[in-house]
């Protein structure tokens, strides 16, 4: 467990190291500009577009950071040759792959606890000059303690991309893990549609084929729950919970064959 | 050369050479201006299914962008003076996609309702898109009374279709929460759809609404109704009080016959016309209250 928390803090601090956190700024500099333009374009839609924006902004700065930065927390030890120093240390393989997982989302979950705080820091801000008369019209109040179950799913949507990121670095080169990843993240938006692949084909094995793909792909479009969220629309903590869960298998599966795939490459 | 001193070199130079990027930018803008008034307004993709499918999901923050398009629309379109064959073409695609994308987007399918239907030159003066919108509306919230109440306000307002009204309002007060209203105004659709009282007490309703632009525009439609009451007014004076033999009307000759103590305006303070030949009163084409709505025709 040692080996594991090492990894990951060393992971951390090299992102940082690498200006990771600038997005941030990025971010509270495209939410406080867009709320003060959108209030001038938008017919009194400000709160509700400021809401959209923040919780697509956090997600796509999630995305690439997990990304661009999981694909290269393998492939860039054997690139820099310093895997061959790490792997003489008393960490294994599995510990390896743990310690590198952990230290992407503990990157990532400091970044959305930030933009998570200046979301609502902006939507105070907005509730404090807007009128009661206005604020009665909303579907949501201004600071809904809702919208954190969408950063949640946000959140777990985004370990799941780390470790999809994580596992294809362990064997190939960093351009194609990174479109591989992206190619996963499409599909797993579009997976739902298989589902229902029956309906529109005759064929009997088609559908089946449909149907294993549904469940072999990473179903990501379940973790969208940001429009019901920002129209007040009920999403339920069991819808929360299976999701969540979910999630985490699936992560937890990828993983095990990253490390599998991983332990079984010869270094000499 | 000192390090302090070659960076100011280079941040002044690269300070200079983006002014006079400027300053270019300025003398061409200004010597060779670009007339964008004469770019052809383009929505490249026009299924709202196939661009829900292209943004993943951020289907949202895309009908935020096009609701944002929607609003540029109307309103460069309703500012940008006679322009009858292009005016207005794509605030139905756009509201559309807004709420294909965005399906809870309340007030997407509010401002379709009022300004869809809104006669030119201030809309495209077709209710039947309105209807279409609100319909998809109650697709997505079937239990909002609001959207068969508005779709009755369009059947009134703009079809003059009084039963089918009626049958839109009765539906929304069966709707949960709808209020009492609604009820007795169905009845009183049937019964007597002329009358303006009628217009005026769903103005009011939606004078009351949380959004300022729907405000204004109640607003603005009870200041029409109030001039249509002062109009029939003023033509009764003028037709009990014509001019003389081979005289034209006019409102000098009848403050001269002291037919009228003051000029008459309309309720946002502008003079009405007086047709010369003719002798009907009207709002002036400079009047906010222009163009006044077509009423509706009474029951036959």
């Amino acid at each position: 467990m040692r080996a594991v928390r090492t990894v990951a803090v060393n992971v951390f601090r090299e992102s940082v190291r690498d200006r990771v956190p600038y997005n941030l700024v990025l971010f509270a500099v495209l939410l406080i500009s867009s709320s003060y333009l959108l209030g001038q374009l938008t017919a009194g839609q400000d709160v509700k577009i400021i809401k959209d924006l923040g919780l697509a902004a956090t997600a796509v700065f999630g995305l690439f950071i997990s990304i661009f930065i999981g694909i290269g927390l393998v492939s860039k030890e054997v690139e820099r040759r310093s895997i061959y120093a790490l792997l003489t240390k008393p960490v294994s393989r599995a510990q390896f792959i743990a310690g590198k997982y952990a230290g992407l989302v503990l990157t990532l979950a400091v970044n959305v606890g930030v933009m998570t705080i200046a979301l609502y820091a902006v939507l105070a801000y907005m509730v404090w000059t807007e009128p009661p008369t206005i604020r009665a019209g909303w579907d949501a109040p201004g600071i809904d303690p809702a919208l954190l179950k969408a950063i949640f799913l946000i959140f777990i949507e985004l370990m799941l991309v780390t470790a999809l990121a994580i596992f294809f670095s362990t064997f190939s080169s960093p351009i194609l893990s990174a479109a591989l990843t992206f190619g996963f993240v499409i599909a797993g938006h579009f997976n739902a549609d298989l589902k229902n692949f029956d309906k529109v084909v005759s064929s009997r094995a088609a559908a089946m084929l449909a149907r294993g793909v549904y469940h072999v792909l990473p179903d990501l479009s379940a973790f969208d729950v940001k429009t019901e969220v920002v129209h007040g629309l009920p999403v339920t903590a069991g819808y929360l919970a299976s999701t969540a869960a979910y999630g985490l298998a699936y992560v937890a599966g990828l993983l095990l064959i990253a490390t599998f795939v991983f332990s079984r490459r010869d270094f000499k | 050369m000192k390090r302090s001193t070659r960076d100011l070199v280079l941040l002044g130079g690269a300070a200079v050479a983006f002014a006079a990027a400027i300053a270019l930018q300025l003398i061409r803008d200004r010597r060779f201006p670009r007339d964008t008034h004469q770019v052809e307004q383009i929505l490249y993709v026009r299924s709202g299914s196939a661009l829900q499918r292209m943004t993943l999901s951020f289907d949202a923050l895309a009908a935020d962008v096009y609701w944002i398009r929607a609003i540029q629309h109307y309103g460069g379109d309703r500012l940008s003076g006679p322009q009858a064959q292009t005016k207005y073409q794509l605030l139905y695609p756009l509201l559309d996609l807004t709420t294909t994308l965005d399906p809870y987007f309340n007030i997407a399918y509010r401002f379709g309702a009022i300004f869809l239907s809104e006669a030119y030159p201030g809309g495209p003066g077709r209710p039947d898109e309105s209807v279409a919108l609100l319909k998809k509306a109650m697709v997505a919230m079937p239990q909002k009374w609001q959207y068969p109440h508005d779709i009755g306000f369009v059947y009134y307002w703009r079809f003059r279709d009084y039963n089918s009204a009626a049958l839109w309002f009765q539906r929304a007060a069966e709707k949960p929460n709808a209020p009492l209203w609604l009820k007795p105004l169905a009845a009183s659709m049937l019964a007597r759809g002329e009358d303006r009282a009628a217009a005026r007490f769903l103005w009011q309703q939606i004078a009351q609404s949380e959004e300022p632009w729907l405000r204004r525009t109640a607003e603005r439609s009870i200041l029409q109704l109030q001039a249509m009451d002062q109009i029939d007014q003023l033509n009764a004076v003028v037709k009990r009080f014509p001019p003389a033999a081979g005289e034209l009307y006019s409102w000098p000759d009848l403050l001269r016959r002291h037919v009228l103590r003051l000029l008459p305006y309309d309720p946002t303070g502008t003079p009405y016309e007086i047709d010369p030949s003719s002798g009907q009163v009207r709002v002036a084409a400079q009047s906010p209250l222009f163009p006044m709505p077509q009423e509706p025709r009474r029951l036959q």
